[in-house]
């Protein structure tokens, strides 16, 4: 009885020495989109440096998080792709009220993985005759919405409908362009620009005119509510050093 | 209100069929030689045919893309024999559900091989039976219960298929874009009731499947 006391105590000591620290240097997991990927990486890695947090990520389409968040998905914190679903599960009282706010605004390009291939002003989508053109889900992806808005506006898309196939979200937008499967696709200027230069093909940067802002906001989910940690990463989107990440990735802010 | 999508189930029926088909045809010899042979082969081919049970969808599905993609070796073949490229279309469905449930179709045949043994097969040619004779009226008989097996097996994988046909097809109405696709774009769409529609379908046809398949198989039924 006395031996095990005396290994006991030493332990409960260790538990409440991690349980001190736990609090201090807290956790936050976040559910990212897609087209935020490679920013957000970035931007974490800065933030558990800087904090001493640690953030786990997670990647996907809008409309699926939006669903498991709905469903008791273990997130701290969404970063949408859109405004329309945080504004959604804010109307649903599933956030922290008042933390949503407008992290970046994202950009739309036609990209093609062939360099030269497309040309800078997308004349290449009334004449080319390519096979396939990759767009993401308009129903799911909100970088598919703005393809379809754009594509309706030129007044292209009757004639470029046969050809579309759809990526589940930008991701998979960006494989099937990206293995060369199809010719051309509708990604997200952050996937394939970086540091003020595209990162590989040619593309062009559709013009701002042409479609919806695509403003993509944050929140903290009520799991979050309490996390320092995710107050501490919210406010670290907002930072210097966060917003020269994302300007880097050809993000308006 | 948003269509249910009966064209998914068309073409997800047709998909199935087909490559059920194939598989059948394809994975008799396959089947018979695993069953047969005595070589040092037997095992890593028994493995390569079993990869597909073990593979997450989505490796299969990556690799195919990339494969059958214009700079991948299938690709350049197919391009090259003037079929075009398979990603995006229903011809590439077929080869990759074919790869997908191969598994299925051949084990239960392979099983139903070597259980019938050689004895009769050496009794037929002591009747001077041809090999062909012999395969027809002594081993297809004997191996029904398998043929049921692997058929309805292979048919029921493929209708249920998914992430492969996520990465290779494109979402395509009345090309690619199958019931399971469907399903998952009206569940991410939010468009519960036309989810529920279809799976309520499939969940009623899974079922009624494999009742017939357990209620018709003597080997299965015990």
């Amino acid at each position: 009885m006395l031996n095990f006391k005396r290994f006991i105590s030493p332990l409960a000591g260790l538990l409440i020495a991690c349980a001190t620290f736990s609090a201090s240097a807290a956790e936050v997991s976040v559910a990212v989109a897609a087209n935020f990927t490679a920013p957000m990486k970035a931007i974490a890695a800065g933030f558990e440096k800087s904090t001493g947090h640690k953030v786990s990520l997670a990647f996907g389409a809008t409309g699926k998080f939006y669903t498991q968040i709905r469903n008791g998905a273990p997130f701290d914190i969404f970063l949408s792709a859109d405004d329309e679903t945080p504004a959604r599960l804010e109307r649903e009282n599933a956030i922290v009220p008042g933390s949503r706010f407008t992290y970046a605004i994202g950009k739309l390009a036609l990209w093609s993985a062939t360099p030269g291939y497309v040309d800078k002003s997308g004349t290449i989508l009334s004449r080319a005759p390519f096979r396939h053109i990759a767009v993401a889900s308009p129903k799911l992806a909100p970088y598919g919405a703005a393809a379809f808005e754009t594509m309706s506006k030129l007044g292209v898309l009757d004639t470029i409908r046969p050809r579309i196939v759809q990526g589940e979200n930008i991701s998979q937008t960006y494989q099937f362009a990206a293995t060369g499967n199809a010719e051309l696709g509708f990604v997200a200027l952050s996937q394939i620009y970086h540091n003020g230069k595209l990162t590989s093909g040619s593309a062009w940067i559709v013009p701002a005119n042409l479609y919806s802002p695509i403003r993509q906001d944050a929140v903290i989910l009520a799991r979050g509510a309490d996390n320092p940690a995710a107050t501490a990463l919210m406010k670290y989107l907002r930072s210097k050093k966060a917003r020269a990440i994302m300007r880097s990735y050809g993000y308006d802010l | 209100m948003e269509e249910i999508g009966f064209d998914a189930l068309w073409l997800t029926l047709w998909l199935a069929l087909l490559t059920t088909s194939i598989l059948l045809v394809l994975g008799t010899p396959i089947a018979w030689r695993l069953a047969h042979t005595r070589s040092c082969l037997k095992g890593p081919v028994c493995a390569l045919v079993a990869l597909p049970l073990v593979l997450p969808p989505t490796v299969l599905g990556f690799y195919l893309l990339v494969a059958m993609g214009p700079n991948g070796p299938v690709g350049k073949l197919t391009e090259a024999m003037g079929i075009g490229l398979l990603p995006f279309t229903f011809a590439g469905l077929v080869v990759a559900s074919v790869i997908y449930s191969l598994p299925f179709v051949v084990q239960p045949l392979q099983n139903a091989f070597e259980a019938i043994g050689t004895a009769p097969l050496e009794a037929a040619a002591t009747l001077r039976a041809s090999p062909a004779d012999t395969f027809f009226r002594v081993v297809l008989p004997l191996a029904r219960p398998g043929y049921l097996t692997a058929a309805v097996m292979g048919f029921a994988h493929t209708v249920g298929e998914f992430g492969v046909v996520l990465m290779i097809g494109g979402n395509i109405p009345e090309k690619t874009r199958v019931l399971s696709i469907q399903i998952y774009d009206h569940v991410e769409a939010l468009e519960y009731t036309q989810a529920h529609w279809l799976s309520a379908g499939m969940l009623a046809f899974s079922f009624t499947v494999l009742l017939l398949l357990y209620l018709t198989n003597p080997t299965v039924r015990k």
